[in-house]
């Protein structure tokens, strides 16, 4: 990982519509692990954003704890950011959402923060149907405590110390269709082609939207039996002293047509199945969007793209009946009932 | 019927205690609130307290009044008259009358044969057998039984009838056909008494004109009012007696008074899932310039203290209600207590400090609560209401609410678009530009190329940047503290009474009212100052006031003397001269209690050896 800055220009260095460059959209260097596919996330929020001609300053980015949500500081400089606590990113999102509805909120969010200590809120802010896009890096592991299975660690995968989880794995895309999300889709952080339009489309979405993106980590997604794994590496290099040593490597990325399966070889030697959706059904179905994933799944494969579709809820505001104006413009004129009304308050207490 | 010449028995006009013993969910509420009213409403100074189990039916519930034409609206203490309508408190209730008092009971029933007391006044109705041959609807007997015994109790307290007529007829102005069967049922029961009664009670209710344009208020719903008038547009909560009704009465005056043009709410209202969640809701919506606040209790506050740190030390203005009630954990959740205060005071991990108010009186409940707003917005910081269940859940006598139109909301240091445009200099979200620990905010979508910020409860630099540098982390937090001492010149003044002895009486919130009535005892043989504290931090005459007294007694509801702890730890005072006067049974203080606790200590002779020990 380098820390300096590079000099070269943008390929994309034009401007929008509105007249903003893609370094508008753009955040500080990360200093995630060098091919960790949450940068590619990054990348991908930043294209749609360009794409979509947005306003910077219009964006809020909110996020919890993990190194998911350090994410928020590589994208979106002129965007507002709060990095909030652990698995809490959907209730602050919510209350700023309260305030004014006319911002776009861009959830970022790990597996930890929102498969265990988020799971509540996450269940709720999607019945809230609140308008809003929530991406979860999701790479089975607590990356920035060194490893730990998260609750999307698939049964019997191996997690840092080579313990197989015995556990059950969460589905969040199952778990979103169930609640009722508006917006399911899945995808996977090295396949930008897919990404970037299932973000725009989230953008677009009035109401709640839900990416899941498989992001292998670079760092603690091996097993103890692989000698590429970063256990193999660590092993060599304590002779050195390096504790915190993270092996350089290369950002996955694979491009395949719709409907077409793909494996993708992990930094750990391990391999990965996608499969992408096909869009020859009814995308507003939640059932039958619940049932592909699980047929796949049955196939030793994860089921990838848009999976479901449903843009006839009305969000929080819509079911609360707020004003048209945003909350955090009202005036104190238009708030406050002023004194005459207390007299026949104050009668009416006697 | 006991003969009334063959004891002693209480008398007074305008000036007793009577405890109603009901079931819960039984109806009697409305029936003891109507007594009460009526009792306002003539004129006569009353305070009224629901001491309720935490179920929903069935269980024992108790409605303690206190009829005090001196305005003594603290709990007295003892009962002199007892309604005892519940079979399984009955005995209870029956010892629990004072020599002398009024046993008012159902006697559709004979009594059991060991009720053998010769002190006190039995008073039989036959309640049951009343509303039988009147009523053949179930829940009607059940409810007018209520009814019929506040008509007795209006003959034997001999009251002005024509006030309940009254009462009944401004209760259900919109059921109109409620109207005559409650005023035959205060008659059935003002009739039976009158019949059989003549002449046996020496209590009396007479009318005076001494609540002038007082108002009877919750605390609560006066606190869900200030929200209203304060601005508050979004409230994040979570259900938790006994701050549920704050956000109620939040919801009740929104929809009166918030509605816009189009039928739409110029409010939001979340119940969130958690406690968590609820806080949460609250930072993101303030973080994004919408005054928002939640409510809670003791629980909720620990689950709160996660974010409330990371609201401190972010720089986030939060108002939140906490209405206390015994801890800890769960405790006794229906009674009341003054115990969160290093909970709140101290609340997350970390070096964090929060502004505390401690309003005593549901007016106070409205104007602390405005000011909540404008402190939590102008320090950028949790701003606690330290309320309790005495206090929000009672109704109580107090001063009208008042609304000065020409009060502007202090909405703090918030850039706006123009002022964003006019920087000449690189704006910085942790600059400290005025000296005084207070930075200057921006909200979120105000400018295009200046003003966005990252919030982050990691450590940050002056321009909100993520740093690990220990300097730069310890000048923020030095920072803070000049902020905190920035508000202790905001926050509202402590009242001071007297200034003429070395002795002095330290209090705060719901203990106002027992302290208050104790003081004008204790001070016909003693010379005693006294201070209420409205705020943590203490402002200078907190200070003042410990440092010039040699003895302060300090009255709290707690077991541990929390406020002695914050005084100790924040003004560096001597703790030998701080004497802990502390009441933990849940009940709210009487006056009785601290006229024991502190007359002790100021017997002449005790006063003597406390001059001799402090002077030493």
């Amino acid at each position: 990982m380098t820390f300096i800055r590079p000099n070269f220009r943008h390929p994309e260095n034009h401007t929008n519509e509105r007249g903003f460059s893609i370094k508008n959209y753009e955040g500080a260097l990360s200093t995630l692990c060098a091919g960790c596919g949450h940068d590619s996330i990054s990348a991908s929020i930043i294209k749609s954003c360009f794409e979509l001609n947005l306003e910077p300053h219009k964006i809020a980015k909110i996020s919890g704890i993990g190194c998911s949500s350090k994410t928020p500081t590589y994208f979106l400089g002129k965007a507002h950011g709060f990095n909030s606590v652990h698995g809490r990113m959907p209730s602050v999102t919510t209350g700023a959402n309260m305030a004014n509805k006319d911002l776009l909120y861009i959830g970022v969010s790990g597996d930890g923060d929102t498969a265990s200590i988020g799971m509540g809120q996450f269940a709720h802010v999607v019945r809230r149907n609140l308008n809003m896009v929530y991406i979860v890096m999701n790479n089975g592991c607590y990356g920035l405590t060194k490893g730990q299975d998260s609750a999307t660690a698939d049964k019997g995968s191996a997690g840092k110390k080579g313990v197989p989880s015995p556990f059950d794995s969460i589905d969040l895309c199952e778990l979103a269709l169930q609640l009722g999300a508006g917006m399911v889709a899945r995808s996977f952080s090295g396949d930008k082609k897919q990404l970037v339009p299932l973000i725009k489309a989230a953008i677009k979405h009035n109401g709640f939207a839900f990416i899941d993106v498989v992001s292998p980590c670079v760092t603690f997604n091996n097993t103890p039996n692989s000698t590429k794994g970063y256990e193999w590496v660590r092993d060599h290099m304590e002779a050195t002293g390096t504790i915190d040593f993270i092996p350089h490597q290369s950002e996955i990325t694979v491009d395949y047509p719709e409907g077409s399966s793909r494996t993708v070889a992990m930094h750990d030697g391990s391999a990965l199945t996608l499969q992408k959706n096909q869009h020859d059904y009814d995308l507003s179905c939640r059932k039958e969007a619940i049932n592909r994933i699980e047929t796949v799944k049955m196939q030793q494969k994860i089921l990838t793209g848009l999976m479901y579709l449903n843009e006839s809820e009305s969000d929080t505001h819509g079911r609360i009946n707020t004003s048209d104006q945003a909350l955090n413009s009202l005036a104190q004129s238009e708030l406050c009932p002023g004194s005459t009304v207390l007299d026949a308050l104050n009668a009416s207490l006697r | 019927m006991n003969s009334t010449n063959s004891k002693k028995l209480i008398k007074g006009t305008n000036d007793f205690v009577i405890r109603f013993a009901n079931v819960n969910g039984s109806g009697s509420a409305s029936a003891n609130n109507l007594f009460s009213k009526v009792v306002f409403r003539s004129g006569v100074p009353i305070s009224s307290k629901n001491i309720f189990p935490s179920n929903i039916q069935g269980l024992p519930t108790w409605f303690e009044v206190r009829v005090n034409e001196a305005g003594y609206l603290g709990r007295r203490g003892g009962y002199d008259f007892i309604v005892a309508v519940n079979g399984q408190t009955m005995d209870r209730d029956y010892q629990d009358l004072l020599p002398g008092g009024y046993f008012f009971y159902d006697s559709s029933k004979r009594l059991p044969n060991h009720y053998q007391r010769t002190d006190i006044q039995l008073i039989g109705i036959p309640l049951t057998t009343i509303c039988n041959e009147h009523y053949t609807e179930p829940r009607l007997r059940q409810i007018f039984k209520n009814i019929i015994y506040v008509g007795a109790l209006a003959y034997l307290f001999d009251m002005d009838f024509s006030v309940f007529e009254a009462s009944i007829k401004s209760q259900f102005a919109k059921k109109a056909k409620l109207i005559e069967p409650n005023i035959k049922a205060l008659l059935l029961g003002y009739d039976y008494a009158k019949e059989h009664f003549t002449g046996c009670c020496g209590l009396n209710i007479h009318r005076r004109d001494l609540n002038g344009d007082q108002i009877q208020m919750e605390g609560n719903d006066a606190a869900g009012l200030g929200a209203v008038y304060a601005g508050a547009t979004v409230a994040g909560w979570y259900p938790i007696t006994p701050s549920t009704s704050v956000i109620e009465a939040f919801e009740k005056y929104c929809h009166k008074y918030r509605v816009d043009g189009d039928g739409k709410n110029k409010f939001a209202i979340i119940q969130a899932e958690d406690e968590l969640a609820a806080v949460g809701i609250v930072i993101g919506a303030s973080w994004n310039g919408a005054r928002s606040f939640t409510a809670t209790s003791g629980p909720g506050v620990s689950l709160m203290s996660e974010f409330l740190g990371l609201a401190y030390f972010s720089e986030i203005p939060v108002v939140l209600m906490d209405i206390q009630r015994t801890g800890p954990s769960t405790g006794m959740p229906t009674r009341t207590q003054q115990s969160d205060l290093l909970a709140a005071a101290y609340a997350s991990h970390g070096d964090t400090k929060h502004v505390l108010l401690f309003p005593s009186s549901p007016t106070e409940c409205f104007h602390m609560t405005v000011q909540s707003f404008d402190l939590a917005e102008g320090l950028q910081t949790p701003v606690i209401l330290m309320s309790d269940l005495d206090l929000g859940m009672n109704v109580h006598q107090c001063d009208p609410i008042t609304w000065d139109d020409a009060q502007i909301y202090d909405r703090g240091k918030v850039l706006n678009l123009q002022q964003l445009d006019e920087l000449p200099e690189r704006w910085g979200r942790y600059l400290d530009v005025d000296g005084d620990g207070i930075p200057y905010r921006t909200i979120p979508g105000t400018h295009s190329e200046k003003g966005a910020f990252f919030t982050r409860g990691s450590s940050h630099d002056e321009y909100a940047a993520y740093t690990e540098d220990g300097e730069v982390y310890a000048e923020g937090m030095q920072r803070l503290l000049i902020k905190w001492n920035t508000a202790k010149n905001m926050v509202p003044r402590a009242e001071i009474s007297g200034n003429v002895s070395e002795m002095g009486v330290l209090y705060f919130g719901t203990s106002a009212y027992a302290t208050e009535e104790a003081l004008d005892t204790l001070r016909q043989q003693n010379d005693l100052d006294a201070i209420r504290v409205k705020a943590f931090p203490f402002g200078p005459e907190v200070d003042e006031f410990v440092k010039e007294h040699k003895q302060v007694f300090v009255i709290e509801q707690n077991r541990d003397g929390q406020m002695k702890t914050m005084i100790i730890n924040e003004l560096s005072t001597n703790p030998e001269k701080l004497i802990s006067i502390l009441n933990i049974d849940g009940m709210p203080i009487t006056a009785q209690f601290l006229i024991d606790s502190i007359g002790q200590y100021l017997s002449p002779k005790t006063m003597q050896a406390v001059k001799q020990e402090t002077a030493s």
